[in-house]
């Protein structure tokens, strides 16, 4: 069995820019790929390839075993479905119409009215596009992706600008696809997404898998390390990052505009250790947290920007 | 994984509880079942409405749907046009001709002289009035009269200023009304035959002007500026990526424009002969082939418009561009005979000088399709040139 999708030392190259710099990757059948990356990274330029809009400067790509450009690429766009971030389908067409015109596209696939169900929409089928919410347009975008029957789904930041419940919906009809042995592929800015849908995450940045693993294998990567961030005032005493600098249980301290952000041991002596040198020193920890490595923490080791706000 | 294809899955119910199955592995089942000949019965037939849907077809729709909700766009194509028409059919209408303006000034007593008066008063070729000789001098030097007539007891005296352009017509035309009042034989018959020639009317020239520019405007709007519009939201990328023949998005476009172009083109003939009682002297075969070929030509300079630009309102500029001075020197609105001798050969390799040309020749003359091969040759140029370039140049995201 191929899997979805296989490439080897993919390269894209604009003249003299590389946007992709040599990925190799395997999706198997079944599972959750996320790719994140700060804006710029090559995230979208990758997925394009994947998808078949753009071809590769060098490298292989094949989906479900089959390259592009060698006269089967219609097979391969009938075997995936495509969601894309803030596609303004038809304005004037109802949700309804807009999925029989897709639905006409594809060779075999589901009914309009299944595919309503599945994503919600059902109410909603005859009303424009241009009426819909945020999350309801979203979800219209999903039932384009799934009203082809599926068995590889990209999902281009699909919850992006989305409140809290319409995100769960939407990744309930993620998971849904899913269970039952879909594909997926997903870019997100949201770490709280990928560590909820994805089984395989990779971290892009200039063109490259900086890092490549599942969500607790990235975030045992950092080490057995907690975070603890706190103000001292709007500037604080210059000597207070080299004093912590110096406390053993400390691996890494960093000033962000006021805000100190350390990395130290994951154990409760370390925090303490912490908080008495610095009551030592007289020095009032404002705003005190302490929380274990997430993904945002990898991202932000990794890349040095935090994701979504670079 | 071949047999995805031409199997029919539409009736599967993914809302079923499935226990431990899912519903795709019980879909595996249903077609593993479907495909061995006699293991089920005919399986059943989809809902109507999905079994129609051709893609080609169901893009046609969309396009239309897009077009009839909004009101907007259907006041452009249609209604712009008729007000036009119309304000310009009224503006250049034929006027009653003005009757010269004669002061009549009687100085004799004699009955012939008053009975000529009276006649002159009557007569339907002038507007004569009688005036005393001092409210008649001032009448004459301002020019609300032509010409001041004195019936004396012995002839006729004629005042007028001959710088006006007025003056002399109007000395001839009472002389000769007097003239045969008075009895005057004349030696050669002469009979008249009035009326305007059909087709040679302002508002015959202007209405196949009209069609020309309406089919310019909205061949190019409609083609370019939503393949834009549909690229910068992603549309285009979205269909790029689903087995859509690539082909069937263009034709539809081309379709639903011939579409609406038919009716463009038939409400605007159908307002001429309403209004202005025009009339086609051609056929109607023609000129509809003609009103195609002109749409289709800037269908073709559209879509070359159309194929790679990212923003709407670049995309205007071009069209602006293109449509601004084809408005002003393609004899829309006034023969383009006016420019200069040496402009004319660029001026007839224009589309839309073409296509008003010979819908005109059609439309006026009664000229039939194989009498204006050269038009057809400048418009068939236009639309292939650029619809061939486009296609090649196209870009999807």
């Amino acid at each position: 069995m191929q899997p979805p999708i296989s490439c080897k030392s993919l390269v894209k190259k604009y003249g003299d820019k590389t946007a992709v710099a040599g990925i190799d990757l395997v999706v198997p059948k079944g599972s959750c790929f996320g790719l994140l990356g700060p804006n710029g990274a090559g995230k979208t330029t990758t997925v394009e390839m994947l998808e078949g809009l753009h071809k590769p400067t060098s490298g292989t790509i094949e989906l479900f075993g089959i390259r592009w450009g060698t006269g089967r690429d219609q097979d391969i766009r009938a075997r995936m479905g495509v969601a894309l971030q803030e596609t303004q389908l038809a304005d004037k067409q109802t949700v309804r119409e807009v999925l029989r015109l897709f639905r006409s596209f594809y060779p075999a696939g589901r009914s309009v009215d299944d595919v309503l169900r599945s994503v919600n929409l059902v109410p909603e089928q005859n009303q424009r596009f241009h009426t819909l919410s945020g999350g309801q347009k979203q979800r219209v975008a999903l039932a384009t992706a799934l009203v082809g029957d599926p068995e590889l789904l990209f999902l281009d930041e699909p919850t992006t600008g989305l409140d809290p419940r319409a995100r769960q919906s939407l990744w309930a009809v993620v998971e849904a696809f899913r269970a039952e042995g879909g594909t997926v592929v997903l870019t997100t800015h949201y770490m709280d997404e990928a560590a909820a849908l994805c089984d395989d995450i990779a971290v892009m940045d200039l063109g490259r898998f900086i890092a490549q693993g599942s969500p607790a294998e990235l975030i045992d990567s950092l080490g057995d390390v907690q975070f603890v961030e706190f103000e001292v005032g709007s500037a604080p005493p210059s000597f207070v990052p080299d004093v912590l600098s110096s406390c053993p249980a400390v691996r890494h301290v960093e000033d962000r505009r006021g805000r100190l952000r350390l990395t130290i041991d994951r154990d409760l002596e370390a925090l303490s250790a912490v908080l008495s040198e610095l009551k030592q020193r007289g020095v009032v920890p404002v705003g005190l947290s302490s929380h274990q490595a997430t993904l945002d923490d990898v991202f932000l080791h990794l890349t040095g920007k935090e994701l979504g706000h670079d | 994984m071949t047999d995805r294809h031409g199997t029919d899955r539409q009736t599967t119910d993914r809302q079923t509880p499935t226990g431990l199955q899912s519903p795709r592995a019980l879909r595996r089942v249903q077609k593993t079942l479907s495909e061995r000949p006699g293991a089920r019965g005919k399986p059943p037939a989809a809902p109507a409405e999905e079994a129609l849907s051709h893609p080609f077809l169901e893009l046609v729709r969309a396009r239309l749907r897009e077009f009839y909700r909004e009101p907007g766009i259907l006041f452009w194509v249609f209604g712009f046009p008729l007000v036009m028409a119309l304000a310009l059919g009224i503006a250049f209408r034929q006027k009653q001709p003005s009757l010269p303006e004669v002061a009549v000034v009687r100085t004799g007593e004699t009955i012939a002289a008053r009975e000529l008066e009276q006649k002159l008063i009557k007569s339907p070729r002038l507007h004569a009035r009688s005036l005393d000789p001092a409210h008649a001098e001032r009448e004459l030097a301002r020019t609300k009269v032509d010409l001041v007539l004195e019936i004396g007891e012995s002839g006729l005296v004629y005042r007028f200023d001959p710088m006006q352009d007025r003056a002399p017509l109007a000395r001839a035309v009472t002389d000769d009304v007097a003239q045969s009042a008075a009895g005057r034989k004349d030696p050669l018959k002469a009979t008249e035959i009035t009326g305007a020639q059909l087709g040679s009317r302002y508002i015959d020239f202007l209405i196949p002007g009209l069609i020309g520019l309406n089919l310019m405007g909205s061949s190019l709007w409609s083609i370019g500026y939503n393949l834009v519009v549909q690229r910068k939201r992603r549309l285009l990328r979205r269909f790029a990526v689903t087995p859509m023949q690539r082909s069937h998005l263009l034709l539809s476009y081309m379709a639903s424009r011939f579409l609406f172009l038919v009716a463009e083109v038939v409400i605007l003939v159908l307002f001429g002969i309403a209004l202005f009682g025009t009339k086609v002297q051609g056929s109607y075969l023609d000129l509809m082939l003609f009103a195609l070929l002109g749409g289709g030509s800037f269908a073709g300079i559209s879509l070359l418009i159309g194929a790679r630009l990212e923003n709407a309102e670049v995309a205007s500029g071009w069209m602006n561009l293109v449509q601004l001075p084809m408005w002003v020197v393609s004899g829309c609105f006034f023969s383009y005979e006016r420019f200069p001798e040496w402009s004319h050969a660029f001026i007839e390799a224009l589309p839309l000088t073409a296509l008003v040309n010979a819908l005109r020749a059609i439309y006026n003359d009664g000229a039939a399709f194989s009498a204006l091969g050269p038009q057809a040759l400048v418009l068939g140029l236009w639309g292939i040139v650029p619809f061939a370039i486009a296609l090649r140049t196209f870009k999807w995201q």
